[in-house]
């Protein structure tokens, strides 16, 4: 059984929650006690009907106030394959919150109301599914019951959709005619829309392709901690010395060469270990510990990866940053601590190219910082050297955040390009 | 688990094992002085199950933790002390009899210790001077639980700030902390109750016996069946019969409620959890059912 990671975005309107709950409630995953727990609170609030958001507003202030202000996860499974929710917020005022579901998902969810068609929120959690490169996008046209489950509206709001997409790097599309609120075409094909010939969203789910997503080409074996027994008696367990990461790309396998970075030091991968003994090749994301026929200087922060094929070494980095902290803003000269992979290092924004506006896409290439949720193109310059790989190519390495030296707060997600 | 190398594929278990081994492996690498919350609980024996695949060959390289509230079911305190052994790893426990002999806390008119806990184990990651503290708690078990980052930062008083969390993206993890600060790190965040048993089965990982159906006098209280033990007597209205029961969590023994079942082996479980409609907390912890946001107020002050 795969494990399938995926965001959804919206607001309460859209009916993202009654999606969600349906979702729940259909395979079976929602408990009595918590049903009951919300229907008491639905009940006490003066709800109509009981309140299937309160299943993921989980905080005393979002209950109060009726909002969803965090990511939440919700965990679901069917035959087929585990799933985890990253649920989001989608009020542009949470972009970062779906930056960050977003991050490690690898399909993203986008409702669009049938009655309104693509509107502005449609595009900002768009753009921002494609700027984060979450493989698979399915739009979910929803409350097709209230336009009748007409054929011809749900063809506008795709043929629309399809022509917006064309600005945005989107590898996978599709678009299911949906009523949340009803379940049509979320469990199973819906009787009221013969003319819909595609599958329903829990089978999309079940069955979407996600095994060829990850970068199995760029071997990246990021150096996280070095395993040294130093036992006393057992003298092969002494001399015992194994690098333990997670692949973050490619395959690795046992009698390979490789270089080490920065160093450059070249060597054999003598064995791949794991505690459940050794395997002949290890591949996104499985954590193994490496073994090298020479005795070579690696630390925690090398990179292992083939010689003919390695990242670029540069203390320049082009990318793009979407800004987190409500208290500063991103501003030129700004010093930042920068963690990537198991590398930490420090760095100075030196220029800010362009701040994105996210539900034009247009570029202000005037603008001299970035406030919460803002999104922009910087260069930056580090104080070592970076291994750089393009966030198009490799999620896992081509990702870094920005952090405050002073309060220790993650303030900027970036992409590398 | 060894994955099919074939397709590059892994199973979800795969992955969530490789998720945890990465969590884990962080920690050791960024931190001065972790140590790992150890209950003699499924989660937390997973926890270092997985603690111990992700050093291997080398010894888990820091100490486990085991917050005592003094009312513990014997058996799992016999299981918790041949763990370590086997494991030779060390056993700080951080006693709630000693935080009310020392007048830290006050026992409760009803004698339930669980929310007293907390203080106990902040002076406990206080004297251990902890910069990193491992827990079990999962996503999944708890509404409050479903917001909480993997890196879960705590100020110098142990406080949990819900509504200032790190955003916490790919697997890149921000552990930064000033002195007197912590982390506590949840490497289970992603898994569910059905995983932790299916894990616990294909893995053949040991449990405490009281985990598996077995006869035992029992008495209804809140409408859960409690055991009658040292530390949990029944009143002059409660019955005392013998059921063939099982726990599915494992707390401060007067208030963990025992489960009806006949379920024997792993795999007994691992159905009987498949086909259940009422979430583990539902079913058998008094202390949740308080009110709405109950683990929401005592986590913001610093319990597990």
């Amino acid at each position: 059984m795969e494990l399938l990671r995926f965001a959804t975005a919206g607001s309460v309107d859209d009916g993202k929650s009654t999606l969600i709950g349906r979702l729940l409630y259909d395979t079976k995953t929602i408990f009595e006690d918590q049903l009951e727990s919300i229907e008491r609170t639905s009940r006490d609030r003066g709800d109509e009907h009981t309140n299937l958001a309160l299943l993921t507003d989980g905080l005393r202030a979002e209950r109060e106030q009726g909002i969803t202000i965090d990511v939440a996860y919700r965990y679901f499974a069917t035959p087929k394959r585990k799933f985890i929710i990253a649920d989001t917020p989608g009020h542009i005022q949470y972009t970062r919150n779906m930056v960050t579901g977003a991050s490690t998902a690898n399909l993203a969810l986008i409702l669009v109301d049938a009655r309104n068609g693509i509107v502005e929120q449609s595009r900002r959690h768009s753009f921002i599914a494609s700027l984060l490169r979450v493989p698979h996008l399915v739009v979910c046209v929803n409350k097709m019951d209230l336009v009748d489950y007409d054929e011809e509206v749900f063809n506008r709001i795709r043929n629309e959709f399809r022509q917006f997409a064309t600005k945005l790097d989107v590898g996978d599309l599709s678009f299911i005619p949906i009523s949340a609120l009803h379940g049509d075409n979320v469990v199973n094909r819906s009787a009221n829309m013969p003319w819909y010939e595609g599958s329903s969203l829990l089978h999309h789910l079940e069955e979407v392709h996600i095994a060829s997503d990850r970068n199995l080409i760029d071997v990246r074996f990021p150096v996280q901690y070095v395993i040294r027994p130093q036992h006393q008696t057992n003298r092969e367990l002494h001399d015992y010395r194994g690098y333990a990461g997670t692949v973050a790309g490619g395959v690795l396998k046992a009698g390979d060469d490789v270089v080490v970075l920065p160093s450059g030091l070249t060597s054999r991968i003598e064995s791949i270990d794991t505690a459940d003994g050794p395997v002949a090749e290890a591949h996104p994301p499985m954590s193994v510990v490496v073994r090298l026929t020479d005795d070579v200087d690696v630390s925690r922060g090398d990179m292992i990866c083939r010689p003919h094929n390695q990242p670029k070494v540069s203390q320049d980095v082009s990318a793009m940053i979407c800004w987190l902290s409500p208290d500063h803003s991103l501003q030129a000269r700004g010093m930042y601590a920068v963690k990537q992979t198991t590398r930490n290092v420090r760095a100075q924004v030196r220029e800010l190219d362009y701040r994105i506006d996210v539900n034009t896409l247009h570029r202000d290439e005037t603008a001299d910082s970035l406030s919460l949720n803002e999104i922009g193109r910087v260069q930056l310059r580090t104080t070592q050297p970076l291994f750089i790989d393009e966030y198009r190519r490799n999620r896992v390495t081509g990702s870094f955040l920005l952090i405050d030296e002073a309060t220790g707060a993650t303030v900027g997600a970036g992409m590398m390009l | 688990m060894a994955s099919t190398a074939q397709t590059y594929e892994l199973t979800n278990l795969q992955t969530l094992e490789a998720e945890a081994i990465h969590i884990f492996r962080e920690v050791a690498a960024e931190f001065e002085r972790p140590v790992l919350l150890f209950s003699g609980g499924k989660d937390s024996v997973v926890m270092l199950h997985i603690a111990k695949k992700a050093f291997w060959p080398a010894k888990i390289p820091f100490p486990v933790m085991h917050v005592d509230t003094g009312h513990n079911f014997p058996e799992v305190l016999e299981f918790r002390d041949a763990t370590v052994e086997k494991l030779g790893v060390r056993l700080v426990v951080a006693s709630v009899q000693e935080s009310i002999d020392k007048g830290r806390v006050r026992e409760r008119p009803d004698g339930i210790r669980n929310p007293l806990q907390t203080v106990t184990l902040l002076d406990g990651i206080l004297e251990g001077q902890f910069d990193a503290v491992f827990g079990g708690a999962r996503r999944d078990e708890e509404k409050a639980r479903a917001k909480e980052r993997v890196f879960s930062f705590r100020d110098e008083f142990g406080q949990w700030d819900p509504k200032n969390q790190r955003p916490e993206l790919w697997s890149l993890y921000n552990g930064r902390h000033q002195k007197g600060e912590h982390i506590r790190v949840f490497p289970l965040s992603n898994w569910t109750e059905l995983d932790i048993w299916q894990y616990i089965a294909e893995e053949q990982i040991e449990l405490p016996p009281i985990y598996f159906a077995h006869e035992r006098e029992v008495f209804r209280r809140d409408g859960m069946w409690l055991s009658v033990g040292e530390h949990s007597t029944p009143r002059e209205n409660e019955e005392v019969v013998t059921l063939k029961v099982r726990f599915r969590t494992v707390g401060d023994a007067p208030i963990t409620g025992a489960v009806e079942s006949t379920a024997a082996t792993y795999e007994d479980i691992v159905a009987e959890v498949a086909a259940t409609r009422v979430t583990e907390r539902g079913a058998t912890r008094a202390d949740d059912r308080l009110t709405e946001a109950a683990m929401e107020d005592r986590k913001k002050e610093g319990y597990f």
